[in-house]
């Protein structure tokens, strides 16, 4: 008697803890720690936190330690862990300008106020393997000029600011609007530019890189200039209504990138530059420009640009296939028995075969 | 998974209102896809949020639970969503269809005929029945709202012409109540009959897609045919080999390597239900034992 199907309990239980042990690895060689991930695999936390939607740097490490380093698992575990949490209320925005910046770069201006800031970057490095990182001990520390402990972050303008007071650039209207949320709404298209921000910012970095590439390969080119990057911390203050003001509740890593691009005009409207944005947990650079790019490509509508058929411009084409937990779910759930159906097409094919055949036995 | 961590059922009350909103406004337009926002859940998209996040909306403590997949209670996957609502919620589980309140299923509808009180759950990959005639969301809700169906019609007229026949076996596009077209989920078009005039409750829910709808009971579902092609359910031309029914819907079970192959129902309960009866198919032993209740 047929008994394969049995067993799936057996069976589930039996991988997951071969999964455990195959997670732990080598004996001999000691165990990872949570704060080891969270103090040095500091990016691959950021990433998770970013699309993850969940600024906490501890479970962002719990993940990835769980997921073997599969980010994309890691950032599944932080979704499905966020879910659980109540929401008791929101932020004020916070405000860029008093970012205690780490790094700061403008690719428009050769100087300007507040300074160009390299901060821990990866450019400008060779990329040549450095074994001793592989040998036992540790890297010197870097040389820096004593911090200014204590003292609140300095107002440091934005670059656009610049370009607003010649009135280069469009002005973005300023609105107390609540933002959308995708997360406690489902998403409705046409999708309002900060909802947009939002799926950009939870999006898969690979994705919205690629999407944001094809716009400089000219699938919807807008011509981008990295008009200011700046990481670092930024305040998060709560209004309290029993107290009647704002205070800060804590901080959090943001990457914030403003692209200037290409301007729009007509016989009577000037010229002028336009922007595109982004804003991402963490130190996340290469995502925020992503974004950034992705951001301007999706206004083509609003700035009465020609739509050219590029993906980069097809807003539902970009919102519905960025979210990677979406898609390697739906994905890898092809996995998962499909006997059922499939037993209907195997009866189907075999019908059609066998009238095809028997017409053609007939036409002979 | 402590009691202490996660709400009963793991969904937090807010989220299972919100979700319960959106059932009764499916019960309220039989057939229409209603956008929910659906939550993160601990099993990946694709495999039957949308389903869970509707079981955990409708369930009560006092519920008894089936979960099924492919018509069975031991697929993987369905003791796996099984396992996950006994953690998250303690609630009762059972494999006999008659026993249970709430069933959630997987590309099947039971064989037994369901009763007044039960709910039937499905879990639903791409709730669009135009999705595949039209990838944009934007223009399937215009095309159901103008009930703009002329799409559908060609595409099975397309079928006919090419195949003398309807080409679709499963997930085969119905009618609600005559307004919503409407797509029943991957189930075996063998199984839509009795989509229509089900006592039961039905709820469709695609976590990924954001949508859940409803079938209330006793409304009249038709799968969509023309006057002389008329809709004819089907199924493999055997009798199961282990209980001998012929009437349910059979999986073909290769034996060996040289063509052997055996066919035995894919709804684990019926079949068990009926050699415990003492029916025994051509390939069965008679059932020794009472079958095995979890």
């Amino acid at each position: 008697m047929y008994v394969a199907v049995k067993g799936g309990e057996r069976a589930i239980d039996a991988a997951h803890a071969w999964l455990a042990e195959e997670r732990r690895g080598d004996r001999e060689i000691s165990a990872l720690s949570v704060a080891q991930i969270r103090a040095q695999l500091t990016l691959a936390v950021n990433r998770v936190m970013a699309e993850g939607s969940l600024y906490d740097p501890d479970l962002a490490a719990l993940a990835i330690k769980q997921a073997r380093g599969d980010l994309i698992e890691a950032v599944f575990l932080i979704r499905a862990y966020r879910t659980t949490l109540p929401r008791f209320g929101a932020s004020i925005p916070v405000d860029t300008a008093r970012m205690a910046v780490i790094r700061r770069v403008s690719a428009t201006f050769k100087d300007l106020p507040g300074g160009q800031i390299l901060g821990p970057t990866f450019d400008y490095t060779h990329r040549l393997l450095d074994f001793a990182l592989m040998a036992e001990g540790d890297a010197p520390l870097a040389q820096t000029e004593a911090a200014q402990v204590g003292t609140p972050p300095a107002h440091i303008p934005h670059v656009m600011e610049f370009l607003n007071r010649d009135d280069l650039i469009e002005t973005e209207a300023p609105s107390d609007a609540t933002p959308p949320d995708l997360t406690r709404e489902p998403m409705e298209l046409p999708a309002a530019r900060a909802l947009r921000l939002q799926a950009l910012a939870r999006g898969d970095e690979g994705f919205v890189l690629s999407m944001a590439y094809s716009t400089q390969r000219g699938y919807g080119r807008t011509h981008a200039f990295v008009g200011e990057l700046r990481i670092g911390a930024v305040a998060v203050q709560m209004h309290i209504p029993e107290l009647g003001f704002a205070i800060d509740i804590g901080e959090v890593e943001l990457t914030e990138c403003e692209t200037v691009n290409q301007f729009t005009g007509s016989k009577t409207v000037p010229p002028q530059f336009t922007r595109g944005y982004g804003l991402v947990f963490g130190q996340s650079e290469r995502k925020a420009i992503s974004i950034s790019l992705c951001d301007r490509a999706l206004r083509w509508q609003e700035l009465g640009e020609d739509n050219i058929g590029a993906p980069a411009q097809d807003e539902e084409f970009v919102l519905m296939h960025a979210d990677n937990v979406q898609a390697t779910g739906f994905l890898e759930h092809i996995k998962l028995p499909h006997y059922v159906d499939f037993q209907s097409e195997l009866e189907l094919i075999r019908r059609l075969r066998a009238e095809a055949i028997a017409a053609r036995e007939a036409a002979e | 998974m402590s009691d202490q961590a996660y709400n009963f059922a793991y969904l937090d009350e807010d989220t299972k209102r919100m979700i319960r909103r959106a059932i009764l406004k499916g019960v309220a337009i039989p057939g229409y896809q209603v956008p929910f926002a659906s939550r993160e859940m601990p099993m990946p998209y694709g495999w039957g949020t949308g389903g869970v996040q509707v079981t955990a909306a409708c369930l009560t403590p006092d519920d008894v639970l089936k979960v099924i997949d492919q018509g069975a209670d031991d697929t993987t996957n369905a003791v796996s969503i099984r396992k996950f609502f006994v953690a998250t919620a303690g609630v009762a589980v059972t494999e006999a269809t008659d026993q249970a309140t709430i069933i959630q299923t997987r590309h099947r509808i039971p064989e037994a005929a369901l009763t007044a009180g039960q709910i039937l759950v499905y879990q639903v990959p791409i709730p669009e029945p135009l999705r595949f005639l039209e990838p944009r969301e934007t223009e399937t809700r215009k095309l159901h709202e103008l009930e703009e169906y002329g799409l559908m019609h060609v595409k099975l007229y397309e079928d006919i012409a090419k195949h003398g026949q309807i080409a679709t076996s499963y997930a085969y596009p119905v009618r609600v109540e005559g307004r919503y077209v409407m797509d029943p989920s991957p189930i075996p078009k063998f199984d839509n009959p009795k989509l229509s005039g089900n006592a039961a409750l039905q709820l469709f829910g695609a976590g990924r897609e954001q949508r859940i709808y409803a079938v209330p009971p006793f409304t009249h579902v038709v799968s969509l045919d023309f006057d002389d092609h008329p809709f004819s359910p089907s199924k493999a031309n055997h009798a199961c080999d282990l209980c001998a029914s012929d009437t349910s819907y059979l999986d073909e079970v290769i034996t060996d390597d040289e063509g052997g192959r055996m066919f035995v129902c894919s709804d684990t309960d019926y079949c068990a239900s009926r050699r415990a009866g003492g029916h025994v198919g051509a390939l069965g032993a008679p059932l020794a034992t009472g079958k095995a209740v979890q």
